[in-house]
């Protein structure tokens, strides 16, 4: 299945990478459509009557007590960001005018 | 020194013969010495040392742990508190752990001694060590030749005698295809079986870690270590963990071997077919009976895994934001741009090729077509395993298709890559622990052979390769070079 340039900008925007060179799109559009291909047996496999597997074991998720189990370690995970400034990660202006 | 196993190693401490200080130090010198190999991305030189010292204390006092001293090497897939852990990714180049992932504070309590963080394809993904930001590892056996992916660092490490164990992780094969390539033991358990808390998650469903080491003997001894009980991870299975040295001796009397006609046919290498046949013969001479079985959906692993792993992929990899930690791209104009832009610079082309995959299978109108398809077709394949250990004891059959490929060989076709994987991917489909244990050499290259085992049945995996390196010395060859060095 082909996959033609607004495809691979929608599929880039969904996924939040950008795609700047033209060179790149036409590799990722050659490649995807390679590998889509290949998935595309699956479509052909009889699968009446068979439930989707989510889970390997077959099994539910434990459940825990609701209680606080993680300290709080507020300033050693914000000292990990690229920038924070009181107590809060930064990020560029979100809303014009602000 | 450097070919002992675990155990001798212990004994080498426990009667004095050398210190776990003397023990990391030999390690480090090797390491050094084949730093050409690129098998770590991180080697803890100053951490090991000390770390070292207090064990060696703790054993003058009598009050060693069970693995006190022995020399270790973690996938850089394991989150090490003070300690940098990559993903093998530009996007976590920067990022230092704030805490230890379940795997590496259950070896630390049991004694053993950190000495690197080894090299991996990006993010776990690939099978040939190739997708790496910091370079691709080279097989020792021939360096011309890839050592295997994800985990090739660890098993490159392991088959060079730069460490006596290693910790993987396996997905799709990332434990089993790189032990196999490298001529190594490696174990993917029981999904479910050891915590994946603090492993940095690719495939959530399919992602499980496991020992890589020599033999089983010493996978055993690391996976008494590693599994059990975790409440960080509720995919963790609480069931009890049994003695997996103890029925390392029992006999293959009776043993039920399945061989899945569909592992024998086109595309496997008549050279490795050929070894595997005279590893059957000798698990035959030690009481083995072995049946033809039937996996019938097994050509519909391969695309099956294309849509669930890049699905979950896509999902799993959308933390890295350039927000929080990681990698962020210089001067972003908005916030759509720091996004995108970081996340364009961050991460290599495969990764990408994944998420973006991933991200069209779950996408409006595709999520019934491949998606919802996709985890049926799942059922299927651990539908033909259940019925399959009706029959059998356990499954035996090819690691791989053919020994190690070159570097290069493979790395500009994506889908030629993935269909090395064909005979591993299915047990991550089903959940199932499997093991690969050396099985010959071929053109001079490793040869490994994979045993399947039922769920929770890694015990007797373990027992059936140990039985197996009693009358065969495969996994006691070193590569060319790899000797004293």
């Amino acid at each position: 299945m082909p996959f033609s340039h607004d495809t691979v900008k929608y599929l880039a925007h969904l996924a939040r990478i950008e795609i700047d060179d033209t060179r790149d799109e036409a590799s990722i559009q050659e490649d995807l459509a390679k590998i889509v291909s290949m998935v595309d047996k699956i479509t052909l496999a009889n699968t009446e009557g068979i439930a989707p597997m989510a889970h390997p074991l077959d099994a539910h998720q434990r459940l825990r007590l609701d209680e606080v189990s993680e300290q709080d370690e507020r300033e050693l995970l914000l000292a990990l960001a690229p920038q924070s400034e009181a107590g809060l990660y930064l990020v560029p202006l979100m809303i014009e005018g602000s | 020194m450097y070919n002992y196993t675990i155990a001798e190693l212990l004994k080498g401490l426990d009667t004095r013969q050398f210190s776990s200080e003397e023990l990391v130090k030999f390690f480090l010198g090797r390491i050094a010495k084949k730093s050409s190999l690129n098998c770590f991305i991180t080697v803890t030189e100053t951490e090991a040392l000390l770390a070292a010292r207090a064990q060696d204390n703790k054993r003058h006092k009598g009050e060693q742990a069970a693995l006190a001293g022995i020399p270790i090497a973690h996938k850089d897939i394991f989150c090490t508190k003070g300690i940098k852990t990559s993903c093998g990714s530009k996007m976590l180049d920067n990022f230092v752990s704030p805490y230890d992932a379940t795997l590496v504070s259950r070896l630390k309590e049991a004694g053993t001694v950190l000495i690197g963080k080894t090299n991996m394809d990006e993010f776990a993904m690939g099978s040939s060590n190739e997708t790496s930001y910091y370079g691709p590892v080279l097989n020792p056996w021939d360096p011309k030749a890839v050592p295997g992916g994800s985990s090739g660092g660890s098993a490159a490490a392991v088959a060079a005698r730069l460490t006596p164990a290693a910790t993987g992780t396996d997905t799709g094969g990332s434990i089993r295809q790189p032990a196999a390539l490298s001529g190594i033991t490696g174990l993917k358990p029981t999904y479910g079986r050891v915590s994946r808390y603090g492993m940095i998650a690719f495939a959530s469903s399919l992602d499980q870690a496991g020992p890589m080491a020599k033999t089983a003997e010493d996978c055993a001894l690391l996976l008494q270590v590693m599994a059990g009980n975790d409440l960080k991870d509720s995919t963790n299975v609480d069931k009890p963990v049994p003695n997996y040295t103890a029925s390392l001796n029992d006999s293959l009397e009776g043993l039920r071997i399945g061989l899945p006609k569909e592992f024998f046919g086109e595309g496997l290498h008549p050279e490795v077919e050929q070894q595997l046949r005279d590893a059957l013969r000798l698990l035959e001479k030690q009481g083995a009976v072995i049946k033809e079985i039937s996996l019938p959906n097994t050509a519909l692993s391969i695309p099956t895994y294309y849509v669930i792993a890049p699905a979950e992929c896509s999902s799993n990899l959308a933390r890295f934001d350039g927000v929080r930690y990681g990698y962020r791209c210089q001067d972003p104009k908005n916030i759509d741009d720091l996004y995108k832009r970081s996340r364009q610079e961050g991460f290599g082309s495969e990764v990408k090729r994944r998420i973006l995959m991933g991200t069209y299978v779950l996408s409006s109108g595709y999520y019934d077509a491949y998606y919802l398809k996709a985890q049926q077709v799942r059922n299927l394949i651990s539908h033909d395993f259940k019925a399959a250990f009706k029959e059998v004891d356990v499954i035996l059959g090819p690691t791989t298709p053919t020994p190690a490929f070159n570097l290069g060989e493979k790395a500009k076709d994506p889908v030629s890559m993935y269909l090395c994987d064909i005979y591993t991917i299915s047990v991550n489909l089903a959940g199932l622990p499997a093991l690969s244990m050396p099985g010959g050499l071929v053109n001079k290259r490793p040869v490994g052979i994979q045993l399947i085992g039922n769920y929770f049945e890694e015990a007797k995996l373990l027992n059936i390769a140990h039985q197996f390196q009693q009358v065969t010395d495969w996994h006691q060859q070193v590569p060319p070079g790899c000797e004293e060095v």
